[in-house]
């Protein structure tokens, strides 16, 4: 079914270099919670993390990387600029806890 | 207009008729059920972290990393499984696939367990879906929510296992379901990589 075969033919390797890599990523997440650092830093390292760890699972567990381009390009594309846009609000979670400097 | 006379238009403009990004049909329709899903966890997520924001005393009741980095696991671990029967069904070992399937749900099964068991020990602490001990009643309705759609989403999925697995040994399914079905299982996956640092590891108890 798979429009690249190339998945097909490689051992098991790959799958448990990514998985070891997951497992590492998130065990950094639980590492970065236990740090004493301001919960700004810790939300952007975290969610940096995340990232990673989504992008690493899409691509290699669900074989995007072996797809097409064009349809490998049309799912980031679409995805990343819709999440992109929801975050349009997050000044105003800031006004309600500072206030004036981004109501005006 | 006739079919005939649509088919000769098609023909004489040089158009193709196939699947879209030569993808088959249904895992077309998976890859784009995915992508509606990531909207709508991403919506709750943001809503979340705009309430979290914006709420001064926010709630941070967890005490202990240990009940979710077990269930972090789990869930890591069921991807690497839902893999190995993918592979299996690929190579024609009907046996193998139908094992690491069944090895998935399994997997799937006791992370739902242990997320019941989690939400029955903050409910038995007073948390309810509008108010709780330790401050605002956003917490638990947001907490509720997210997790409780993630849940609904592994439950889901393990019927689906559970199903297309038993198809599967049966011979009404092939490679191909597996494989769209192991998508929708490294997606409820990949969701879980967002739900742990935002809605557990920002609200541990320092």
């Amino acid at each position: 079914m798979t429009t690249a075969e190339e998945h097909k033919s490689n051992g098991i390797g790959k799958d448990l270099v990514v998985y070891v890599c997951l497992l590492a990523l998130a065990g950094l997440q639980f590492v970065i919670a236990y740090q004493n650092i301001d919960i700004s830093q810790m939300f952007s390292r975290m969610l940096a993390v995340a990232c990673v760890e989504a992008g690493l699972a899409a691509l290699f567990f669900m074989h995007l990387w072996t797809e097409k381009r064009g349809f490998l390009l049309f799912v980031a594309i679409f995805t990343i600029s819709v999440l992109l846009m929801m975050q349009y609000g997050w000044t105003d979670s800031f006004r309600m806890v500072s206030g004036a400097p981004f109501s005006k | 207009m006739s079919q005939a006379d649509l088919t000769m238009e098609v023909h004489t403009t040089g158009l193709t008729v196939g699947p879209a990004f030569s993808i088959p049909t249904k895992k077309l329709a998976m890859w784009l059920f995915i992508i509606a899903d990531t909207m709508t966890f991403a919506a709750c997520l943001v809503a979340y972290g705009f309430l979290r924001n914006g709420t001064p005393d926010w709630p941070r009741p967890f005490h202990s990393i240990t009940n979710v980095a077990i269930m972090t696991f789990i869930l890591l671990t069921s991807s690497l499984t839902m893999l190995l029967g993918l592979r299996s069904a690929r190579a024609g070992d009907k046996a193998g696939a139908f094992r690491w399937t069944m090895i998935t749900a399994a997997a799937g099964i006791v992370f739902a367990l242990l997320h019941i068991r989690e939400w029955m020990g903050l409910i038995n602490e007073g948390m309810t879906l509008f108010k709780n001990p330790w401050g605002t009643g956003l917490f638990g309705a947001s907490f509720f929510s997210i997790t409780g759609l993630h849940l609904t989403h592994v439950t889901g999925g393990v019927i689906a296992l559970l199903v297309v697995g038993v198809r599967y040994k049966g011979g009404r399914y092939n490679a191909d379901d597996i494989e769209i079905l192991g998508l929708y299982w490294h997606f409820v996956d990949l969701v879980w990589m967002f739900v742990v640092p935002l809605v557990y590891l920002l609200n541990l108890t320092h």
